[in-house]
């Protein structure tokens, strides 16, 4: 009989903590099938943030460094000095790399340091209870937002990926979505793409995936999927904002 | 044997040059040397005050505010370390820049030398600080000239060993001033 | 040429940094400590090592937190304010079982403070920093030469049991020069690190974290922990003592004070009072057997520091019951001069006597 759908290699045999409907497991998913495709498997180490991502360990069977909140970036940046034959990918969600690790994200950037992140946009602090994140939308209401995000006193949602595609030492920076299996293949491709730009020794690239948080948000899974589509995608559009092609920066 | 001094000028005066001369004139004859520069939040044009204690035995103590001497090179220095000086210490001060009146201590031994004039005398207005060196290396007597002449080659760049005949002139000079002081 | 080199403390102890095998830099400027990344960015890459200027403390304590779980030696330095913000990630690395070496040219303080010398952050380095329940292996030098060879001692104990290993000295050590043989004493041997993060080839996927969420985990590490810094508390204390044979007041002093002491002593001893000196090297591990047992004998003790009296606590925590322990601090940049010393060696025996 021939298997034409299995777990990737790259993925452990273990039931999710992730909640019912969200789409982290989904982007692990991708970036494990990814992982295998491009058989790199033993030589990848990777450094997730904190939040609910922190447990990226039982899901990967590969090497896995902790970082302290937002410092994923700057680990990844003496690890992969240190190993520059290694593939180091960073797993960072929106406090951790939009708030908290801003410098570190920005300047390992602007560095063109040669890792690989994948940062889930969901909007919201997950792990801790559904606060606000500099991700959150206009209006939205958080845990400490009741009465919706107002740009006088909280600002606007930060658009991370375009913000790092104007710094010349990024190679890939691009914006998927989750939300729908088009949208997943998508986020595939930009995944692949990313670890191929750290391959061939490009410089620095970011793949924002805008992901759900239903139990936070408040809704149901499928209607999670709409708030993607209907509110996060006309504030955060999809796309790849900057895309080194050959060594221009040579 | 226990020896400590402190030189000070302003930058640019050469203190760091004749101190590290000693300095590495002394390591290289085995002997224990503490050498703290003193240090100040601008980069550039401050003071230089380099705080030197020399012996042959294990040194404790890299401060001191009773020198046995002072190399003074510029009013300044002079107002800031004439009252450390210990009784019966060694005064050199750069008579060109700093007026004989500001001499208040009656219980050490002074040296004025008129290192501005002098140094261009010998031919280069960079070597003041080789003139004081000179009259203190006169009046130690745990390194030798020679030993000073030594140190010369391996302190001073490259580039500017071309100086160096120059500079042992001064250093001559320096001697030959101190000697004519009379000693107290 | 002598074989001992004219050299600056801080070129010292970065060159034994380079020395110790270490060839990952990372840091920011700060005075009083720039000599030490000034000659790391000239020297390491001349030896295929990496230095990054980095964009902050954070940054760079973190970088080095990624070089050391590759297994590579790698260090950090600043002073104050910048040790301040690596408390995060030092105690990140407590926790994992990651070992680096950071450096403290101590300069005055609270807040931005000044850049003249002190020894205001022995708490912080000691008993403190980050959060949790952790230590760091502490090393003080007090000569040129001790900024070299203690480098490269706290590589070797940083790696020999997992853990951030921190040189403090204050800005006077950093800056003064003198005679140093640049060679290691032994041999500097870099141990193997299976632990470390390389890529699962050939093996079982590994792991670096300090997070434990199961019932019981968390305190079964703690306790992991204690038994490590039980063993250093055992193995590994350094100190020196001087003329504490017949003393009748044991001055106990670190870093640049303990050399002051030393003059102070002569001239104790020249005026007929007998004193001594105990030298903390390690401050984790922290003599303190040492300074029991002496202070059973020696019934005066004069604990000297550059600051309002810090290492104190853990002098009067360790010493005799009968002790009595006076204090001269000079915080803020000021310096106990010897003949200061002398003077508080007398006050300190004379309160002794009227009591």
């Amino acid at each position: 009989m021939n298997a034409v759908f299995k777990r990737p290699d790259a993925l452990t045999d273990r039931e999710t903590h992730f909640c019912p409907g969200c789409t982290h497991g989904t982007a692990h998913r991708i970036i494990a099938e990814v992982i295998d495709e491009m058989g790199i498997v033993d030589d990848i180490i990777g450094i997730p943030g904190v939040g609910c991502c922190v447990f990226l360990y039982h899901y990967f069977p590969i090497d896995v460094l902790e970082a302290p909140h937002g410092r994923a970036p700057a680990c990844a940046t003496g690890m992969k000095r240190a190993q520059p034959d290694k593939i180091v990918f960073v797993y960072q969600g929106d406090g951790d790399l939009a708030a908290i690790g801003t410098s570190e994200v920005i300047h390992a950037a602007n560095r063109g340091e040669n890792i690989s992140i994948f940062f889930i946009n969901n909007s919201v602090y997950g792990m801790t209870g559904g606060q606000m994140a500099p991700t959150t939308l206009l209006g939205q209401q958080t845990t400490t937002t009741p009465y919706g995000r107002e740009f006088r006193t909280e600002g606007y949602p930060i658009k991370m990926a375009e913000m790092l595609a104007t710094l010349e030492g990024v190679a890939y920076s691009a914006r998927v979505s989750l939300h729908s299996p088009k949208h997943v293949n998508q986020a595939k491709r930009a995944v692949r793409k990313a670890f191929e730009m750290q391959v061939n020794q490009m410089g620095f690239s970011m793949v924002e995936m805008l992901s759900t948080c239903n139990t936070n948000w408040r809704v149901s899974p499928r209607e999670a999927l709409k708030v993607v589509e209907n509110e996060m995608i006309p504030y955060f559009p999809l796309g790849v904002f900057k895309e080194r092609t050959g060594k221009d920066f040579l | 044997m226990y020896y400590d001094t402190i030189m000070s000028g302003f930058g640019g005066q050469g203190i760091q040059t004749i101190s590290i001369l000693v300095a590495t004139a002394a390591i290289n004859k085995g002997m224990e040397v503490s050498y703290l520069p003193s240090y100040g939040v601008e980069k550039r044009g401050g003071r230089t005050d380099v705080f030197m204690v020399l012996s042959d035995e294990e040194i404790g103590s890299p401060i001191t505010n009773h020198p046995l001497s002072v190399i003074a090179l510029d009013t300044i220095a002079l107002d800031t370390y004439q009252d450390q000086l210990a009784p019966g210490g060694l005064l050199i001060y750069n008579s060109s820049l700093i007026p004989g009146e500001l001499i208040v201590r009656d219980d050490i031994n002074v040296i004025a030398l008129k290192c501005n004039e002098e140094a261009v005398a010998a031919g280069n207005p960079k070597l003041a600080n080789m003139i004081a060196l000179g009259a203190f290396m006169e009046r130690i007597d745990f390194l030798s000239y020679d030993e000073i002449e030594e140190a010369m080659g391996e302190v001073i760049p490259e580039r500017l060993k071309k100086h160096i005949p120059g500079n042992l002139k001064a250093i001559l000079r320096g001697m030959e001033l101190a000697r004519e002081t009379v000693q107290v | 040429m002598s074989e001992r080199k004219l050299t600056k403390g801080n070129i010292a102890l970065a060159e034994g940094a380079l020395q110790a095998g270490c060839r990952y830099y990372f840091g920011y400027p700060i005075t009083p400590q720039n000599d030490i990344p000034e000659y790391l960015s000239r020297e390491l890459p001349k030896r295929s090592g990496v230095f990054i200027p980095a964009e902050s403390e954070i940054a760079s304590i973190n970088m080095v937190m990624g070089a050391a779980a590759s297994g590579k030696r790698a260090m950090t330095s600043s002073s104050g304010p910048g040790i301040s913000l690596m408390q995060e990630a030092l105690s990140y690395m407590a926790g994992s079982d990651i070992p680096c070496v950071v450096v403290n040219i101590m300069r005055s303080g609270p807040g931005l403070g000044g850049i003249a010398p002190t020894q205001g952050d022995y708490m912080q380095a000691v008993h403190g920093g980050g959060h949790g329940d952790y230590r760091n292996i502490v090393l003080a030098p007090a000569s040129v030469q001790e900024m070299f060879d203690l480098t490269i001692r706290a590589f070797e104990l940083a790696d020999k049991y997992r853990n951030p290993a921190m040189v403090i000295a204050d800005a006077m050590m950093g800056q003064i020069q003198e005679p140093c043989r640049l060679s290691p004493e032994r041999p500097v041997v870099v141990p193997e690190k299976p632990w470390a993060l390389t890529g699962r080839r050939g093996r079982k996927p590994q792991l670096l974290k300090s997070l434990y969420l199961g019932p019981g985990e968390q305190e079964e590490h703690n306790l992991l922990m204690k038994r490590k810094y039980d063993t250093i508390q055992q193995n590994e204390v350094m100190f020196e003592t001087k003329d504490l044979d017949d003393a009748e007041i044991m001055i106990i002093a670190f870093g640049t004070p303990a050399r002051i002491a030393k003059t102070a002593i002569g001239e104790a001893r020249k005026q007929g009072i007998r004193a001594g000196l105990l030298r903390p090297i390690t401050l984790f591990p922290f003599p303190g057997d040492e300074v029991a047992r002496f202070s059973g004998k020696i019934k005066n003790i004069l604990v000297v520091e550059m600051n309002t009296g810090q290492m104190l606590m853990d002098v009067k925590i360790a010493a005799h019951r009968d002790a009595a322990v006076s204090f001269l601090g000079r915080p803020g940049g000021g310096i106990p001069y010897p003949d200061e010393i002398v003077r508080e060696i007398k006050k300190a025996l004379k309160g002794v006597t009227a009591a």
